[in-house]
């Protein structure tokens, strides 16, 4: 029972503890709270894995982005975690949608259980390499080895930005056409908080 | 000793509760977290294995997998505004017509 | 093992006693400088020269009734205090703050942990900090408090960018993305970053005090707009966590820039020590100055400076710096 060992329980529990209650929770607010709590986990295990500059990435993108652009769009509906979700579904698509759930669970506990158990002896991560997943090795792949799918990806971000102004844009640009301000999103930001 | 099926353990684990989350819930925000929670699931895989296989290369197919989950996020938060001023609700459920 | 864990928590207390008393007094000095400023005196009362006024202040602080309005999420409004304090707190573990030194015969590092992503450390601890401020607002269930948090949301991601746009120069001159490694880099006045990245350290400057929510990009408090912005509905201590968290900010953003641009704890006759604090102190001095100087700015200003003006210069600085580093 080593410090690694420690380490690895405590954020392998607390990743899944947070994906648990990620899903079970009713309020959105607390669904985003325990995914970053998971997300942290989960960034802890990337850095026991040699993967430093992933790690960091993660919760950068992750954890400093991409879960306060989901806050920010609650918050920017306004939801509260009350509003009715409406009539549940038809009871076919419920029993469906639990019963192909529970068969997944099934599955993934079988493996699991060959996974604990495996047949072959495996060998434990060494924590010798240093050099390994350090910013550098990953930088020189990235702008040497793999330049080409690293501009596809960023001409796919440019895409999705493009797409996302279009579409959340348009939907302002038709509810506020009479007033005169010339940044229609903004103005709709500000509508939707006085409601 | 940690050992890399641990950590393969932990990955099918998040992966199995992201899909469960997206089959079960009716959020629609909840559900799109779990679908990052799946491609986080996946990522923590490949890095998994590109220690096991001691490859780096692992590493960058996991960075453009994050920039694909935030150009993802991008989107799909957008068209998660568009609709919900158009139906009000944030049930999947009533987003089967594809059409507003 | 026992050893390492020892002298690890040692290093934590220290450095967290250190900062916790630097936010107290930077309190003090904050409104000793804008009272200068603005031709009064300041506090006096409190011990000679009003040197207790902070401690004062915290026991006011803490014998306030706690009210928890009605309407707020209690958990989350609980919890976001303390998110928007942890992270400010967190910073100065990768900051260093002096030579290593010698001490019972073995070789002790000025730096509560010399990681070697440090930067970018720094740059994840940095974007959590949005997250007390937005649960706060959210949770408080208030018009007011609403506003406050959805304006420093969107502000604080703004902003964002051009910071690490900024710090990204730095790290393309230094070629290093250990704090340790880039103090080492500037030993002399000459070497100091700041004479390398000019345009850098004005966009890192400006960003910082975006980061940070200080006039004149207070947004989200915005006094005579939002009544006090995403902490309206909070009193006591909690008040006093806030407000705790907003001077830990700025001691943070301060170091990481001395550090970065001025040389860190490098500095002749004085003990390295001495010169972080002074460089700290220095830009602190420049904040508060701001404050006593500059009026507001308008939101969509706010917005259009950030990203019409200081993110396409931060691209360029990055651009060119590239260049200039490839020749």
């Amino acid at each position: 029972m080593n410090l690694d060992t420690i380490i690895f329980a405590i954020s392998a529990v607390v990743a899944v503890f947070g994906a648990v209650m990620m899903i079970g929770q009713r309020n959105p607010v607390a669904s985003v709270l325990y995914m970053i709590v998971s997300l942290v986990a989960q960034a802890v295990l990337y850095i026991q894995l040699g993967a430093l500059f992933l790690g960091a990435v993660l919760i950068i993108v992750y954890a400093g982005a991409i879960m306060v652009l989901f806050l920010f769009v609650i918050m920017l509906l306004n939801l509260r975690g009350r509003e009715d979700l409406g009539a549940g579904s038809p009871l076919v698509s419920k029993v469906t949608k639990f019963v192909v759930a529970g068969l997944f669970v099934l599955e993934l506990g079988f493996v699991v259980w060959s996974g604990v158990f495996p047949d072959s002896g495996s060998t434990g991560i060494q924590s010798s390499a240093s050099e390994f997943g350090s910013v550098k090795v990953v930088a020189e792949l990235i702008f040497m080895k793999y330049l080409y799918p690293f501009e596809l990806a960023s001409i796919l971000l440019l895409a999705a930005i493009v797409g996302a102004v279009v579409m959340a844009g348009r939907a302002a640009v038709t509810e506020t056409d009479e007033s005169d301000d010339d940044d229609p999103v903004k103005e709709q930001t500000v509508d939707e908080v006085h409601d | 000793m940690v050992t890399i099926p641990a950590f393969l353990i932990v990955a099918v684990v998040l992966f199995g509760i992201g899909t469960v989350g997206v089959m079960i819930s009716r959020n629609i925000i909840i559900l799109f977290m779990c679908v990052e929670l799946m491609l986080n699931a996946a990522n923590l895989a490949i890095i998994a294995f590109s220690r096991a296989l001691n490859v780096v290369d692992g590493h960058v197919i996991v960075f453009l997998v994050l920039t694909v989950a935030a150009a993802e996020a991008a989107v799909g938060l957008a068209m998660l505004i568009t609709i919900y001023r158009n139906r009000e609700t944030m049930n999947i459920d009533r987003f089967s017509i594809l059409k507003w | 093992m026992l050893e390492i864990v020892l002298i690890s928590s040692l290093k934590v207390v220290v450095i967290m006693a250190a900062v916790l008393t630097g936010c107290a007094y930077a309190t003090y000095m904050e409104r000793k400088v804008v009272a200068r400023l603005q031709h009064r005196v300041g506090p006096t009362y409190a011990g000679p020269y009003g040197l207790l006024q902070p401690i004062a202040d915290a026991v006011k602080l803490i014998f306030k009734e706690d009210i928890v309005p009605n309407r707020v999420e209690r958990i989350t409004w609980g919890l976001a205090p303390l998110v928007s304090f942890v992270p400010a707190l967190l910073t100065f573990i990768v900051v260093p703050f002096g030579a290593d030194i010698e001490l019972f015969g073995r070789q002790i590092k000025m730096v509560g942990s010399d990681l070697n992503i440090g930067i970018l450390f720094i740059l994840a601890v940095t974007s959590l900090g949005v997250y007390g401020i937005v649960l706060a607002g959210w949770s408080s269930g208030s018009k007011y408090s609403l506003m406050g948090g959805i304006r420093s949301s969107a502000q604080m991601i703004s902003y964002e960018v051009g910071y690490g746009l900024s710090i990204i120069g730095v790290i393309l001159v230094a070629n290093t993305l250990s704090l340790r490694e880039l103090v080492e880099q500037q030993a002399s006045v000459g070497d100091w970053f700041i004479w390398r990245q000019p345009l850098g350290f004005i966009l890192y400057l400006t960003c910082a005090i975006a980061e940070t929510n200080r006039l004149p990009f207070d947004m989200p408090e915005a006094e005579s707009e939002l009544v006090g912005g995403y902490h309206t509905e909070y009193s006591s201590m909690r008040f006093a966590m806030f407000f705790m968290g907003e001077y830990a900010n700025m001691l943070a953003v301060s170091a990481v820039g001395a550090t970065l641009f001025f040389g860190g704890w490098q500095g002749p006759y004085l003990p390295p020590v001495v010169w972080f604090i002074l460089k700290v102190f220095m830009f602190m001095f420049f904040y508060i100055w701001l404050r006593a100087t500059f009026p507001r700015f308008r939101y969509d200003q706010l917005m259009a400076f950030g990203w019409k003006v200081l993110f396409p210069l931060a691209l360029l600085n990055t651009m060119v710096t590239a260049a200039l580093v490839m020749l």
